[in-house]
């Protein structure tokens, strides 16, 4: 019995299922494109901006157009009073925000210039930097922006012994978790971001990744209803 | 054996599968991949043909050549003028495009236009995203003088224009207003009624508001008479 509750997960949920998941497209108005995406308690909303002209100009690329990636936690999303402006964490976040969508986008015929991504988190529940890859992948659908594919990303790990989707901020923080990040793009399998932290075999890894894409394929159906319900008065016509 | 997957005017979203076999075409807005056409843009499924198209639904305006635009001249060099046209790089009106008399190299352009003067011309040349040519030789284009200027999504321009011009030849009509739409999604409207004007402008963010829902036209239409009917009682 008491080895049950052991493996049991904190909101019951089971060890291949994500948290109850929510997404909006275009609830920023001035922005290009914009998109809200919820993990359970994690919300991320993220803004694009662009393609506009890049400042400074020697980081322009007369061959395409660069995409640039801000990641920042409010305030009040966090127990503890996160201090605002950028951190080392934020920064870090913000680059493989970045090298996540990089591979999906096409900025080819935008040269010289710059799309710009904010990602904001208002609420954390571990996984925001997941939340705030598929936000941001829907806000760059919604900017028109030329893509290859979606990005859909969910946190996979190893908890109690057990590889699990989709960890909570309280499982995250047992002793010996390991937390995989994984961003994929669901029509080739293509992964475009894996980190870890902690200890895993190889066998559980190629299990955890398994179970990420697996997670992807339900993340992906989300965002792709997200953006349809924005435009479907159109098919109606 | 090659089978289509979406019907016209699906929304799709990058990355859909939209055909399967080499059958088919991928236009604008798609790409091929081995056997399969993908959308590479959010928007709508056009088919003509063996042609598969994705027209884009929203985002900012990307300049083509022989659109029509509304730009502001925010600067001037020796041989010419730079012109914002609402595109992350200005675009360049050189002398030679800027009038249909010969402008002599030692005038001063300031006669022609100035700092802050809107401008409707056409887009003759593009190279990347930086090098844009103007020119002010054609019908309709011409400095703008007096009026008002209104920002509407690029996306929605091809509904404000209509079919041939329908819908605004139409608002034209009925407010007597002189209406230059550019492409970049800015709408200059004068007329020498300022309620006319605003009935106008009201129908032109009208028309954005609604672009999506059937029957716009006939709205549009009862809509001006409504309100041409309500201002003539006052």
């Amino acid at each position: 019995m008491a080895q049950a509750k052991k493996t049991e997960r904190p909101d019951g949920r089971k060890l291949n299922e994500t948290r109850e998941m929510e997404a909006k497209v275009g609830i920023i108005k001035r922005a290009d494109g914009s998109a809200m995406f919820r993990m359970g308690k994690t919300i991320a909303y993220a803004a694009v901006y662009g393609p506009r002209e890049l400042f400074p100009g020697f980081m322009q690329n007369p061959e395409k157009g660069i995409l640039r990636c801000n990641y920042d936690m409010m305030s009040f999303s966090v127990t503890e009073r996160k201090r605002p402006g950028p951190s080392r964490r934020g920064v870090e976040i913000s680059l493989v925000t970045k090298n996540a969508l990089g591979p999906a986008v096409n900025l080819d015929q935008f040269a010289n210039t710059v799309v710009d991504i904010f990602i904001i988190i208002t609420q954390a529940d571990a996984g925001t930097r997941c939340a705030g890859i598929t936000a941001a992948s829907m806000a760059l659908a919604d900017a028109g922006i030329p893509m290859k594919d979606l990005v859909s990303a969910v946190s996979v790990g190893k908890v109690n012994g057990r590889i699990a989707l989709d960890l909570v901020k309280e499982e995250e923080d047992l002793d010996g978790t390991t937390d995989i990040p994984c961003a994929i793009m669901s029509r080739n399998n293509e992964i475009t971001l894996l980190q870890l932290d902690g200890d895993i075999s190889e066998a559980e890894l190629i299990e955890a990744v398994e179970l990420a894409k697996e997670g992807c394929h339900k993340i992906y159906e989300i965002q792709k209803e997200a953006l349809k319900e924005k435009y479907k008065e159109i098919k109606n016509e | 054996m090659s089978n289509l997957m979406v019907e016209e005017k699906d929304v799709v979203v990058p990355g859909e599968i939209l055909a399967q076999g080499m059958d088919f075409v991928p236009a604008q807005g798609c790409l091929r991949e081995n056997d399969k056409i993908i959308a590479s843009q959010l928007g709508l499924v056009n088919l003509s043909g063996r042609l598969i198209k994705v027209i884009q639904l929203s985002g900012r305006y990307i300049p083509k050549k022989g659109d029509v635009v509304i730009g502001k001249v925010v600067d001037i060099g020796f041989s010419g003028w730079r012109v914002d046209i609402s595109w992350a790089f200005e675009a360049n009106l050189s002398m030679k495009e800027a009038s249909s008399d010969f402008i002599d190299k030692k005038t001063d352009l300031t006669q022609y236009y100035t700092y802050g003067d809107i401008i409707a011309a056409q887009i003759t040349y593009i190279f990347g995203s930086k090098i844009i040519d103007l020119t002010m030789k054609g019908p309709g284009l011409r400095k703008l003088k007096g009026g008002r200027i209104i920002s509407i999504t690029p996306s929605k321009v091809p509904r404000v224009i209509g079919k041939q011009g329908s819908m605004i030849s139409m608002i034209k009509e009925k407010t007597g207003c002189r209406i230059i739409v550019g492409q970049n999604g800015l709408v200059w409207i004068q007329g020498d009624d300022s309620e006319k004007m605003l009935l106008a402008v009201d129908t032109i963010y009208k028309i954005e508001e609604e672009a999506h829902l059937s029957g716009l036209t006939d709205r549009i239409k009862s809509f001006l008479e409504d309100r041409n009917g309500s201002s003539k009682k006052n």
